[in-house]
């Protein structure tokens, strides 16, 4: 896939290489909905990355770091060559997974010979130019609230929003944004008009795959965040990770059987917020596929009546 | 020196420094095979007297007439060779040093390599030192006056000892008052004596005494000069009322028609207001009000009915008053300006700025202050009475994010404020600390009576402070997240206000004053001493010395040690009323010299002049300090330099060069790879859940 606007003045815009992950693939369809569809109406250049694989991020990593550097070290080589040298991913453990890789192989002389088998010698330097971008910091950085305000054309139709940045796209290298109290997400969001609260929990732990091994320990951490968020006058949340994106959003039901608190809040990502305020269509968006808090969706966004079953 | 070169080395193994990387006693038999040595011989301590006697022995019993030392820096022990040269009846400019200890053995790890370096240095310094002339040292006059910059307690007492010792002192400080950060304080650790009971009649003798001209509202603008002859200009601010007529009545502050005080009081850390007209702090010295053209109405809208005026019986509102320039000359100077508290905005998991009742230990020494802005009561900036304080240490010390180093004082200011916290709101005090260091006369005993206070001591650090509540006992409260290192659990305990032990962090514009006065800093970006242990005041410009923590961290009573210290250095000086010239100095050869004058733009220290008669250049030699701008750009080569003759310098580059081939690489490569670490850090996130 490949997506770009005519030139407003002929000159060649920077082309960004996409790199979706799986998630974005699947459960997060709406983030890539979403953030190409804010790229088409702002006119950035992007090429998805030909034949791209597995990130390896999360288990794989703990699991062994070299096979898994290995399989960033692909994804960036494939960056490089393509011309295309920001690679942007929207999921955090993509990000984090790619950041990981470059720095890794930059710092240890074994995972450059781990890697080193894999790739020749000349390709695992040219990995060091590639520059890894998170979508949150293309979209902060590159972009930026300035910009977002100028051009956003729709008032905002809900409530206020928590603006959870999750773990991985903070740390360890905090390039996206700082660790601690992070705030662009916030400012992106205030620059089209969004209301947000004041929320401390913005890199607390999702639950991450504890959802699926020790579920309701898991489940807990979600219900943690969409509490407090809820307390401080919330309507929804708004995430810049699939798998955020998902722990909150599919498990509400488990949340209320297990503590008895009643939860129904949507679980957006970044752009769906921002591509609204741009004046998107709310299904090329993808605000039709939450599971949570679809009587909010529909309310907000005025949408003609769409089950959340189209996701 | 008609005499042939009678050359002695002499390689120190300086116990095992060098030694132990440096294969010595190879060193010494190589150096025996070169030109117009007589003996090479090493030692454990070439240093030592009986090093030193070793020298002095051969000087006489063999005639020795040059010397090489190959041991440490010069700027360590090249005095002290010096000085065994002179008694031994040398010139003691017929020395050269080799350093092979921080130049070799302390940056190698290959034996072989390092060795055949120090091999090298020693060569390139026999070969120097052959061409050696006699110098002779002149002296020059030392002016008996110090300048004492910064008046906190370090500053005090070094400008007290020094005037007590007869001598006239200037104290120039930044602010309004003197006192420093030690007026904030409330009590002082470990005997828990009232800060300012100790402090007031030091600032009293100080504004009072016959030796001490005291200049606050001021700063050192520049510095030029050298030991014993520094000249320094002062710039004055504004303080727009007549210090020699103002009583401190505050007539004026009541009646200034500014609405309110609304302007945050630093000296209270911004926990309280001021008006434009103001007294510093209630026990300010010299208690004198000073008008802020920031927020006076009469400067920021052109013009108030100025009833400050009106009401003054003593006439000594000055509007019109500038800032002026002092300019006074000095034979030493010693800086002591201080730490600047961290700024823990930067440690944003702590919330210090987004949370009200996270406080500094700065702010709580104003809070529980009698004289604060409370009068003594802790109440919290939304009015309530804490009934649980949680106390975290080490806020932006020890921490690779921020600063690295301790700050040495922190432990003890918490143990200090809690217990006074205790004492003051009966409140349940915890304490979150990585490692109690209660190092110091008394102060591992005050640790003991603050535990028996019934304080709650958690070890561990802490990981957030944040206000969302987990369950019903935490509504309300702000909560502190902490990994207890004693019970293995994550712990979070809601308190009502906390207080984040902050460290010393260098002042932010440390940096320009120690260009002005030409100090080096290390890299934590404290001023660097000479030598810690050596010289621990000096600094490397000869007769500036530091004390207090513009140096480091350290407490009230180490601070005015080396105050103490730093003073007797300049008494020293100023007492002795001389000082050896090195006879580095520039020359000019009048017959060589055709009066061209491009050297004297190049004199950074306007050392050079031009005689009209003879229509040649002239050096001062009292002035110029050896940088040798001038010898390097002498077109017709007339300019020469004790040390520095062409023929020493390329005769040391010929003796290192000659070793070129005989296989020293001169890569010695001591790097060890890092350790490749790739598992993640275990994160206990479970446990939060209880």
């Amino acid at each position: 896939m490949t997506g770009s606007s005519a030139p407003a003045n002929g000159t060649k815009p920077k082309q960004y290489s996409y790199y979706p992950g799986c998630a974005i693939k699947g459960t997060g369809i709406a983030y890539e909905e979403s953030l190409l569809e804010v790229y088409r109406l702002l006119g950035v250049a992007w090429q998805e990355l030909t034949d791209w694989s597995c990130c390896g991020a999360q288990a794989y990593m703990t699991v062994d770091a070299g096979q898994s550097c290995m399989l960033s070290a692909r994804n960036l080589r494939i960056a490089y060559q393509s011309g295309s040298h920001d690679i942007v991913a929207p999921c955090s453990a993509c990000y984090l997974a790619l950041r990981k890789c470059k720095d890794y192989v930059e710092r240890y002389p074994r995972m450059r010979e781990v890697v080193g088998d894999f790739m020749p010698a000349s390709d695992l330097q040219a990995i060091a130019n590639v520059r890894v971008r998170h979508a949150l910091d293309m979209l902060y950085v590159d972009i930026g609230p300035s910009a977002f305000r100028a051009r956003a054309t729709r008032p905002w139709p809900g409530g206020k929003v928590a603006c959870y940045y999750g773990c991985q796209a903070v740390r360890p290298y905090s390039e996206v944004d700082r660790d601690g109290n992070p705030m662009r997400m916030d400012e992106l969001l205030e620059a089209v008009g969004v209301p947000v609260a004041q929320w401390p929990l913005k890199t607390k732990c999702c639950g991450s795959s504890h959802t699926g091994t020790l579920h309701e320990v898991g489940v807990r951490m979600g219900y943690l965040l969409l509490k407090e968020a809820v307390r401080r006058g919330a309507e929804a949340v708004i995430t810049i990770c699939p798998l955020c994106q998902f722990n909150l959003d599919v498990y509400q039901k488990d949340m209320t059987r297990s503590t008895g608190e009643s939860f129904d809040i949507p679980i957006l990502f970044l752009p769906q917020a921002l591509g609204w305020a741009l004046g998107a269509d709310h299904r090329a968006l993808g605000l039709h596929r939450g599971i949570s808090g679809a009587e909010t969706l529909r309310r907000w966004f005025a949408g003609p009546r769409e089950g959340a079953s189209d996701g | 020196m008609a005499d042939a070169p009678r050359i002695g080395v002499y390689v120190c193994h300086c116990g095992a420094n060098i030694s132990a990387t440096v294969d010595v006693a190879a060193v010494a038999a190589d150096a025996e095979s070169l030109p117009n040595v007589v003996a090479a011989r090493h030692y454990t301590y070439m240093c030592s007297d009986a090093g030193l006697a070793l020298v002095q022995a051969d000087i006489r019993e063999l005639g020795l007439n040059r010397v090489v030392v190959a041991a440490c820096s010069p700027h360590l022990h090249e005095p002290t060779f010096r000085r065994a040269l002179a008694s031994a009846g040398l010139n003691p400019h017929l020395l050269q040093m080799a350093n092979i200890r921080e130049q070799d053995a302390w940056i190698h790890t290959d034996r072989e390599s390092a060795t055949r370096k120090a091999c090298d240095l020693v060569r390139a310094a026999v070969h120097r030192v052959a061409l050696h002339t006699p110098l002779d040292i002149r002296k020059a006059a030392v002016r008996p006056d110090v300048l004492v910059i910064g008046g906190g307690i370090a500053g005090m007492h070094a400008a007290l000892t020094v005037a007590n010792a007869g001598k006239h002192v200037y104290l120039v400080e930044r602010e309004f008052s003197i006192g420093g950060q030690m007026a904030r304080y409330d009590k002082t650790f470990p005997t828990l004596d009232c800060s300012l009971c100790i402090q007031a009649p030091k600032m009293t003798a100080v504004r009072t005494h016959e030796n001490i001209t005291l200049w606050t509202g001021s700063e050192v603008e520049e510095v030029y000069g050298h030991v014993g002859d520094y000249r320094a200009r002062i710039r004055r601010r504004a303080r727009y009322v007549d210090e020699n007529l103002c009583v401190g009545c505050l007539q004026c502050v009541d009646a200034c028609c500014y609405d309110g005080d609304l302007i945050p009081d630093a000296f209270n850390m911004g926990l309280s207001g001021r008006k434009p007209i103001y007294l510093p702090f209630a026990h300010a010295v010299p208690t004198v009000v000073a008008v802020d053209p920031g927020s006076c109405l009469n400067f920021t809208r052109g013009g108030c009915d100025r009833p400050c005026t009106d009401v003054c019986g003593r006439d000594a509102l000055d509007f019109d008053q500038t800032p002026w320039v002092e300019e006074i000359e000095v034979g030493s100077i010693v800086v002591a300006t201080g730490f600047e508290p961290f700024d823990a905005r930067k440690a944003t998991e702590y919330g210090y700025g987004i949370y009200p009742n996270v406080y500094t230990s700065m702010e709580v020494e104003r809070l529980i202050n009698a004289s604060g802005p409370t009068a003594g009561e802790v109440i919290l900036r939304d009015g309530t009475r804490p009934q649980a304080i949680g106390v975290i240490y080490c806020v932006g010390s020890r921490d690779e994010r921020y600063n690295p180093w301790c700050s040495r004082v922190c432990c003890m200011t918490a143990l200090k404020l809690s217990h006074l916290l205790c004492e003051r709101t009966g409140a349940e005090v915890y304490n979150f600390y990585i490692d109690m260091r209660a190092a110091g006369k008394g102060q591992e005993e005050f640790y003991q009576r603050v535990l028996n206070d019934g304080v709650q001591f958690v070890r561990g650090k802490v990981a957030e402070v944040c206000d969302w509540a987990l369950d019903p006992s935490e509504e309300g409260k702000l909560v502190i997240r902490v990994e207890d290192t004693m019970t293995g659990y994550v712990r979070r305990v809601p308190v009502d206000m906390v207080v984040l032990t902050v460290g010393m962090s260098p002042r932010s514009d440390s940096d320009e004053l120690r260009r002005t006065l030409n100090v080096g800093c290390s890299g934590d970006g404290f001023y660097r001493e000479r030598h810690a242990k050596l010289a621990p005041v000096g600094t490397l410009t000869d007769g500036i010395f530091i004390a207090g923590c513009c140096q480091g961290p350290k407490d009230i009573s180490d601070s005015v040690s080396q105050a103490g210290s730093a003073a007797a250095e300049a008494i020293a000086l100023s007492v002795k009323g001389s000082y050896d010239l090195d006879p580095i100095t520039a020359r000019v050869v009048a017959e060589s010299c055709s009066g061209c004058r491009v050297c004297m733009p190049l004199c950074p220290f306007g050392a050079i002049g031009y005689a009209e008669p003879g229509g040649k250049c002239e050096i001062n030699a009292a002035l110029c300090t050896g940088c040798g701008a001038c010898v390097a750009g002498c077109p017709s080569g007339a300019i020469r330099q004790g040390m520095f003759d062409d023929a020493q310098v390329f005769a040391e580059l010929s003796g290192l060069l000659l070793g070129a081939g005989s296989g020293s690489s001169g890569s010695a490569s001591g790097r060890v790879p890092p350790a490749v670490s790739l598992q993640p850090s275990a994160e206990a996130t479970g446990s939060a859940l209880r």
